[in-house]
């Protein structure tokens, strides 16, 4: 298995950075997520470590030996695309084994193998049906095969269940997560979609513009981005994010939002905390999580009253609308716990889920009150 | 605006029956969503509503009226589309003067900028509106399709999954924008879906449409909590439900090869004893060392706010929420319990919900 690594890799079209000075290493074993909207580089990265793209700078390491110029079928590396690039002829069999058949080995080897590889994944039997004759997500399994029979040092993946309905995204999802433990495969895995991300990734390289914005375990980056446009990429519902400023009353802080749309309590270590931050009394961007802004149906300590606008319930739990001055806050509450729209409640933002920006440059401030 | 019935339509394409004698109430004034896979017939249903195709069978009828045989125009209902369609060389402005603007209807200038107006308020675009529309980013694009829905005041609102093509951000914020425009207007609204969450969190009535019938009506709590069968249950929600079968006896479901045992008293209505379908959503399962059930841990999956942790029990697969900060290993052995008065007895043979109210 691999190591890979990208240094200071760069690749532009004309004027135009398709990929800026991105450093990053993927360490034997790791699923990588490269994650980021269209357009941010992820898929040439991606292209590029599999040499199906050439980089204009830097260079590309697996295992310590620099590849940018081998090329791709020199770098024993597979791939997995979106779409199920099958041979449409052969059966699931065939499909499997022909990656082998340039390999010089026996029949009875290659049968070994794709037998192996059919097992691992669960489809012996689908082995003699051709694609025409397989669903959407048994398909996708018959091209994930056809890379593993290789055994290839690493497995590249782009979006390879983007095209899948949601149902079966889900349980791809955890076949792909059991498939990389079982074959400890160095993988590095290219989607949009924050979820898949969240769910498969060791690690997450969250791209924006060519540039690469954190990398960090799912943990670190949901609950400490590094900026803005993470802050805002990852979760689901989207970060609340608001213009804000600090008010000092004696010895109690409040943080207000907006244009003077509400005001919230917070410790009153909040001024030395922005003091420190070298961010003084200036505005700056407040961000938190719907599961951070706390509804209470009675008045409570702390709790401002707040009207109750759009209520979306999800199931599970509901996502309610507060409408602060004119500016709305999304809070995450218990199923029917806000009764219907136009109603009171109350409401506080919890300071340990609070995340603070730099108002021009959308970097965190690094200002934090434990707990969570 | 108006109510919109379906009565008994049926709608075949050559030898394919795309709509199978379907009936539908949708009231004046409601946000009514159509959610369903692919090919289930969402689409043939706007399609017939607003007049591009006719049913093989049945009648629509519209405000009373029956309009089985109105051609497109005589129907006034508006149409917004997946894709924007909208003339690219022409302004905004151009864009949503163009409907008013048809030989059936005639207004006066000051009629037409007023609407203008009044529209590209209540969707934030008048800043906009001297642009052209190819200068417009995805969802900017959205909203003016749609204001050239709302320009006309139709008697009913018709959206083929017009928030699809936008990025998950700008797809919540439309959501919430969709919405408190259609409590704004107070329009009737249908709108085709087959993603669940926008369905439950914009429909006051959500019909759930499974090959061409309908499936289940109901507000989106009661198709959540109460689930008609095994086809809305795990359309439903997500994860989708855990269904495993099982078999009933003395008021209690046993599954799982006995290793899950669940109580229905009272609430397994009118259930015969015998195989069934056990049902149970992944908030509803407990994980703790006091639980009945030993499990494997299968997969852990970081949601954020929540894990969703993949159990093994046997060749079983089944899924359950647990808090964030709650650690769980892969390969560690747990135990876990069903909250009983929360699981669904399905029958075994045709899916249906046998759990009583």
């Amino acid at each position: 298995m691999a190591e890979i690594v990208l240094r200071d890799v760069e690749k532009f079209f004309g004027e135009n950075y398709v990929i800026r000075k991105l450093n990053l290493t993927i360490q034997n074993k790791e699923f990588v997520v490269l994650l980021g909207p269209s357009g941010c580089g992820k898929t040439t990265t991606l292209r590029a470590i599999a040499g199906l793209e050439e980089i204009d700078r830097g260079d590309i390491l697996i295992d310590g030996k620099a590849v940018q110029n081998l090329p791709a079928g020199d770098r024993d590396i597979a791939f997995v695309f979106q779409l199920f690039a099958l041979y449409p002829h052969l059966t699931a069999y065939e499909n499997i084994a022909f990656p082998l058949r340039a390999t010089g080995e026996s029949r009875s080897q290659i049968d070994g193998q794709v037998r192996a590889v059919a097992k691992a994944i669960q489809i012996e039997h689908l082995l003699s049906r051709r694609p025409s004759q397989l669903s959407g997500g048994d398909m996708q399994r018959i091209a994930i095969g056809r890379a593993l029979v290789r055994r290839p040092k690493a497995m590249l993946m782009d979006e390879p269940i983007g095209a899948l309905d949601a149902k079966l995204r889900e349980e791809m999802r955890t076949e792909l997560k059991r498939l990389h433990l079982e074959n400890d495969s160095t993988t590095v895995y290219v989607t949009h979609d924050q979820v898949e991300a969240m769910s498969l990734a060791d690690r997450i390289a969250i791209m924006n513009e060519g540039v690469l914005q954190q990398v960090g375990s799912p943990t670190e980056v949901y609950r400490h981005p590094a900026n803005l446009f993470v802050a805002q990429f990852i979760g689901s519902p989207v970060m609340n994010v608001t213009k804000a400023s600090v008010q000092t009353s004696g010895a109690v802080a409040s943080v207000v939002v907006g244009e003077g749309d509400g005001s919230f309590g917070f410790p009153s270590e909040l001024p030395q905390k922005m003091a420190a931050a070298s961010h003084g009394q200036g505005d700056f961007m407040l961000g938190i999580r719907p599961e951070g802004v706390l509804v209470s149906r009675q008045q409570a300590p702390g709790y401002v009253p707040v009207e109750a606008h759009i209520i979306e319930p999800l199931g599970a739990y509901d996502i309610v609308d507060l409408k602060v001055g004119r500016q709305f806050i999304r809070a995450r509450t218990a199923s029917g716990y806000v009764g219907k729209p136009g109603e009171t409640v109350y409401a506080r933002l919890d300071e340990s889920q609070t995340h603070f920006f730099h108002p021009a440059t959308g970097e965190s401030l690094n200002i934090s009150f434990g707990g969570a | 605006m108006a109510n919109v019935r379906l009565d008994k339509v049926t709608k075949q394409f050559g030898a394919h029956t795309a709509v199978r004698d379907l009936s539908l109430d949708i009231a004046d004034g409601e946000f009514f969503v159509l959610l369903g896979p692919t090919g289930a017939g969402k689409t043939t249903i706007l399609r017939l509503i607003a007049g591009l195709d006719k049913p093989t069978a049945g009648r629509i009828v519209l405000g009373g009226e029956d309009m089985s045989d109105w051609t497109v125009a005589q129907r006034d209902v508006a149409l917004v589309f997946q894709y924007y369609s909208l003339y690219p060389r022409y302004t905004v402005r151009q864009n949503l003067e163009f409907p008013l603007k048809s030989k059936v209807h005639s207004y006066s200038r000051a009629e037409i900028d007023e609407r203008i107006e009044r529209a590209s308020k209540i969707l934030r675009i008048s800043h906009l509106l001297e642009r052209k529309t190819d200068r417009l980013s995805g969802g900017e694009m959205q909203r003016v399709a749609i204001g050239r829905a709302i320009v006309r005041e139709p008697r009913v609102f018709l959206m083929d999954e017009p928030l699809s093509n936008l990025d998950a951000k700008l797809r919540e914020a439309l959501r919430a924008e969709l919405k408190d425009l259609q409590m704004k207007l107070g329009g009737t609204f249908l709108f085709v879906t087959h993603d669940q969450i926008e369905a439950m969190s914009m429909g006051d009535k959500v019909g759930v449409l499974n090959d061409g019938q309908i499936a289940q009506v109901g507000t989106p709590q009661e198709i959540y909590n109460r689930p008609r069968d095994t086809f809305v249950a795990t359309f439903v929600g997500s994860p989708a439900m855990n269904l495993v079968p099982g078999d009933l006896a003395g008021g209690k479901v046993t599954a799982i090869d006995g290793k899950l045992v669940v109580p229905v008293n009272g609430h397994a209505g009118s259930a015969q004893a015998g195989g069934v379908t056990l049902g149970f959503r992944s908030e509803d399962i407990r994980v703790g060392p006091d639980e009945a059930t030993e499990a494997v841990v299968h997969d852990v999956e970081n949601h954020g706010v929540e894990q969703i942790v993949t159990l093994r029990i046997g060749g079983h697969l089944v899924k359950a929420t647990v808090p964030a900060n709650v650690p769980v290993t892969v390969e560690s052995k747990v135990r876990f319990g069903v909250d009983a008065a929360k699981v669904h007895c399905f029958d075994a043979k045709t899916g249906v919900n046998l759990t009583a109210g």
